[in-house]
């Protein structure tokens, strides 16, 4: 059996020599479907992982394979049922729609172009049944102009979009980044809800854990294009065992007058340019680093049958080979 | 000498456009005493961005400063000249820019960046002494040296974030003003860039304004909390005071928006949408989102007061029981 999204060892490297992603590997099922976080800063190579599972970039190492089949071999016909099975949201709800049109041309256009309805009638019912799914009147948003909305709107027809070809994965790039805190629940909602109803499998990538601890099943943690910890998300928010997710999950600014932030030192401003060398890409900043983590990549070390992470302080437990990192996510 | 270093009284500022008069902030009345964070917050759209503007006085046509003061140190800011204003801002009152890599000139070294203001604020130094003091900047918001003689491109958005913090606060200026700082940084630089900005701020003794929409932030940083809601502040408080007793249902609904860990999966929005500066609605302008919306609130503006020590809020709700 294939699996729906497959990456193999993906590596990308830019023509400017920066590695966005090494070696990554790991594997996506839907027959029981799930939202997968991957999690990390800027430049950890999260938004590059999200443009090569669409297409839109090729590996410079490594396969990408949809449903079996390479991204870059694909036929006519499969390609353009991958486009259509595979959707996306980005994060900017301002720069997907060109301000000319009224928001309904984002639906028209996939509906011609995909051919999903057979009369006019039946194009706006299914637009209309779309914009209910994520919470938002039709008479209050289609005929209006993109700048008539609020980010929050905006976002939500681009999901509504997505949800219009009933795709069996959504990419969805920084979804809430761009909107107000009080917006940003509409929209997590609503993939939730993509999940649980229409058992489409959601790739979310973010930098932000605490709405992934809310929505996601799963979290893939990347540091400067590696996979630091993976696992089931509330094993690794709550009980993070990398000290790169320890930092991360310090850093977070708690709503809570009683959790004092940040007690875990942020190590040398100057990690930031420094380069990476052979071994463990966080040794540099890492507080427990040892001799071994600057000679040799650390493997992914399997902690309970849920969580696993790469980094020699549990060299004591059972390795788990990357390309099986996806029967975590079971 | 007063015991306030930044006094605002009945702020209004108004746009003026073709579509209607804007009204972006409506009697804004706060105190801000040295040394103090304040945090203000609010959604898009709600005028928080328009006030620290107007602080610095920095309205642009089509809008102006309809009415209001703003004391600092007792000096009418909306009075003076626009040479003497030019002179206060950066050296008496600050900002640290929202997008970092926007705000720096991409063909100028940082260290001649931090040194242009002190030159065009008639600091009578020699070279040597404005070098010193360029580099005494960066050093406080922990960059190396050498940072100093690097363009823009060069550093990492935290370091950018940063080197503007060091433009700031070069002058030492008594209110330091920080629009959404870390909007655009993650987690871990977020945490770099505010302990930069909150170890200054003990070291100068100014007082910060930090504005942002998110309440985790505040709680964090912030001793005290402005909410604004449509031009207006709708409430103000200790932090403690914010976080365990808010007087507003808005400020309520915001703290509940947020994720925590614990509940997981639970989300509270804020249904409907904030309504527009040039057409809002009569009486409490929250009255189309509240919860607790009663008739009087669709008639009557609710007045800001001070219902607890130190605790101001907008709210009938309030006002019932004051009655009672």
């Amino acid at each position: 059996m294939s699996h729906l999204l497959e990456l193999k060892n993906a590596t990308k490297v830019y023509r400017t020599g920066t590695v966005a992603l090494d070696n990554v590997s790991f594997f996506i099922d839907d027959d029981a479907p799930s939202i997968i976080a991957v999690a990390g800063e800027s430049g950890s190579g999260k938004t590059t992982l999200g443009m090569m599972a669409l297409g839109f970039l090729e590996p410079s190492k490594g396969d990408i394979l949809y449903k079996g089949k390479r991204l870059g071999a694909m036929t006519g016909q499969e390609q353009t049922n991958f486009r259509k099975e595979v959707q996306a949201v980005f994060q900017d709800p301002f720069a997907v729609y060109n301000p000319f049109y009224r928001v309904d041309h984002i639906f028209e256009v996939g509906i011609k172009n995909f051919k999903l309805a057979k009369s006019n009638a039946e194009a706006r019912q299914k637009i209309e049944d779309a914009l209910v799914s994520v919470g938002l009147r039709p008479e209050e948003t289609l005929g209006r102009f993109p700048h008539q909305l609020s980010g929050g709107q905006r976002q939500r027809l681009v999901v509504a979009r997505a949800l219009l070809f009933r795709p069996r994965l959504l990419m969805a790039d920084e979804p809430v980044s761009m909107v107000d805190a009080s917006l940003r629940a509409t929209i997590l909602e609503s993939l939730r809800k993509m999940k649980e109803e229409y058992h489409i499998t959601v790739l979310y990538i973010t930098h932000d854990l605490t709405t992934a601890y809310h929505v996601c099943d799963h979290i893939i943690v990347l540091y400067k294009g590696s996979v630091m910890e993976a696992g089931d998300v509330e094993s690794v928010i709550a009980n993070p065992q990398h000290p790169y997710t320890q930092l991360l999950i310090d850093s977070i600014p708690w709503p809570d007058l009683n959790r004092q932030w940040g007690q875990q030192e942020i190590g040398t401003t100057d990690a930031e340019t420094a380069k990476v060398g052979k071994g463990c890409k966080f040794a540099s900043r890492c507080p427990h680093v040892m001799e071994k983590c600057r000679q040799t990549v650390p493997p992914l070390f399997q902690l309970g049958d849920k969580q696993v992470a790469s980094c020699f302080l549990y060299e004591d437990k059972s390795t788990l080979p990357g390309e099986n990192l996806g029967q975590l996510f079971k | 000498m007063s015991d306030y270093v930044l006094r605002i009284k009945d702020l209004d500022v108004q746009y003026y456009t073709d579509a209607g008069i804007v009204y972006a902030n409506n009697k804004i009345n706060f105190d801000l005493k040295p040394g103090e964070r304040l945090g203000l917050v609010g959604e898009s759209g709600s005028g928080k961005s328009t006030m620290a503007l107007a602080l610095l006085r920095m309205i642009k046509a089509p809008g102006r400063i309809a009415n209001g003061q703003i004391l600092l140190d007792n000096v009418d800011l909306t009075k003076l000249s626009e040479e003497e204003m030019r002179q206060v801002r950066g050296k008496e009152i600050s900002m640290v820019p929202q997008g970092a890599m926007n705000s720096l000139n991409p063909v100028m070294r940082i260290k001649d960046q931090i040194i242009d203001g002190m030159i065009d604020h008639n600091l009578n130094l020699s070279r040597s002494m404005l070098e010193e003091r360029a580099q005494e900047a960066l050093e406080v918001v922990e960059l190396d040296r050498k940072v100093g003689r690097m363009y823009p491109h060069e550093l990492s958005g935290g370091m950018k974030q940063r080197a503007c913090i060091a433009i700031s606060v070069a002058m030492h200026p008594k209110v330091i003003i920080a629009d959404e700082p870390t909007s655009a940084l993650d987690v871990v630089t977020q945490r770099q860039v505010m302990q930069t900005i909150g170890r200054l701020q003990e070291q100068l003794g100014s007082a910060v304004i930090l504005i942002g929409h998110d309440m985790g932030l505040m709680a964090q940083f912030a001793h005290r909390m402005a909410v604004m809601y449509a031009g207006s502040l709708v409430e103000l408080g200790s932090i403690r005071d914010i976080y365990t007793d808010a007087f507003h249902p808005y400020t309520q609904m915001l703290i509940d928006s947020l994720p925590t860990i614990g509940k997981r999966g639970v989300f509270k929005g804020i249904p409907g949408i904030t309504p527009l500066l040039r057409d809002l609605p009569p009486g409490c302008v929250f009255n189309t989102r509240c919860p607790k919306v009663m008739d009087v609130c669709r008639t009557k503006a609710p007045v800001y007061r001070e219902y607890k020590q130190g605790h101001w809020a907008a709210c009938h709700l309030k006002e019932d029981g004051v009655a009672q």
